[in-house]
């Protein structure tokens, strides 16, 4: 599977297209995009769809804790075109809360409940949005920074 | 049955015997039958099942005991090796398992993480020791534990199945 980074102008148009939302961050093969959170879905959409990026795969979406904000992370592919970008965007701590992506890539589902699930993202427009890997019943989001284990022998509540 | 300490010639039931009759108590029957045909589950939690398959397939081959029927429904298994990390996601649906399985029945738990949670144990994830949901009767050491461990353990069960009052389990609540 080829993959190349997407190209400086593709990114340049990308950047007139939605001016003031997009910027670069990152040289080389850690080039990434940093989108505004509110365009989140309108770049994602054209990202996908139009015919100059057709980044048609989501093949990760993490999230990152860096105390002050929560960093949310995409790395899309094109398998028609066989190039790769990393967006990145940012919600703030206190009520963590970005737009899912679901309606865009369906393959988000998991990941996003997931990123849900261990810190606690809140990602509207997400149709089940529910634990996955920890019980129900679990109260905390274990990957934030500020967790706390519990003391050795103690039983989880 | 066989007295152990007494010499061949002065078994009590010698004159019986002679005619073909045995004379015992049905719980040593029923015992001695539970103990050399143990139906397993076939569940496997972590690397610790790679074990016990190893132990069920030719090499090892723990059918020279009579255990090596694996069942994949717990209605028809009488012992649950917990032969991995439990996780408390996974703790549900095991003591489920468990509760389907008709009586009496008996559990195994195979190496660290079962017996304690191994690496794990301070994990906010894991169960620190399937005794904690499950009334264990043998505990097996190892991270893994060889197949060589899982037979000896199985024995072991065996040896306190025939004899009840060396370990009387309590009703686990």
């Amino acid at each position: 599977m080829s993959s190349q980074l997407l190209s400086n102008e593709a990114i340049s148009s990308l950047q007139a297209q939605f001016p003031g939302a997009v910027s670069m961050i990152g040289e080389g093969s850690q080039q990434a995009l940093l989108i505004d959170a509110d365009g989140l879905l309108a770049i994602m959409g054209v990202l996908k769809n139009d015919a100059a990026y057709q980044f048609n795969m989501l093949s990760n979406l993490t999230a990152v804790d860096y105390l002050d904000y929560f960093e949310l992370v995409y790395h899309l592919y094109s398998l028609p075109l066989g190039h790769t970008v990393t967006i990145k965007t940012r919600c703030q701590a206190e009520t963590p809360r970005v737009s899912s992506v679901m309606g865009i890539w369906p393959s988000a589902d998991f990941q996003e409940r997931e990123v849900y699930d261990l810190l606690g993202v809140n990602f509207t427009g997400h149709l089940d949005l529910r634990r996955i890997l920890m019980p129900d019943d679990f109260m905390e989001y274990p990957l934030r920074k500020g967790y706390k284990l519990p003391a050795p022998g103690e039983r989880r509540s | 049955m066989e007295m152990k300490n007494l010499p061949i010639g002065e078994q009590p039931e010698d004159e019986f015997i002679k005619k073909n009759i045995i004379l015992t108590s049905i719980d040593t029957v029923l015992n001695w039958a539970r103990s050399n045909s143990l139906w397993p589950l076939s569940s496997g939690l972590a690397c610790c099942s790679m074990e016990m398959m190893a132990a069920a397939a030719a090499r090892f081959d723990i059918s020279r005991f009579g255990y090596e029927v694996f069942r994949p429904s717990p209605r028809q298994a009488d012992l649950l090796i917990v032969a991995g990390t439990l996780t408390w996601k996974m703790a549900g649906p095991l003591k489920r398992l468990y509760e389907q399985m008709p009586e009496p029945k008996y559990v195994i738990a195979m190496g660290s993480c079962a017996n304690s949670g191994g690496p794990f144990a301070d994990s906010y994830s894991v169960v620190p020791g399937v005794d904690l949901i499950l009334p264990v009767d043998v505990y097996i050491p190892g991270c893994p534990p060889r197949p060589e461990a899982l037979i000896q353990g199985m024995l072991e069960l065996k040896r306190k199945i025939q004899n009840p009052a060396v370990g009387r389990r309590e009703r686990h609540e």
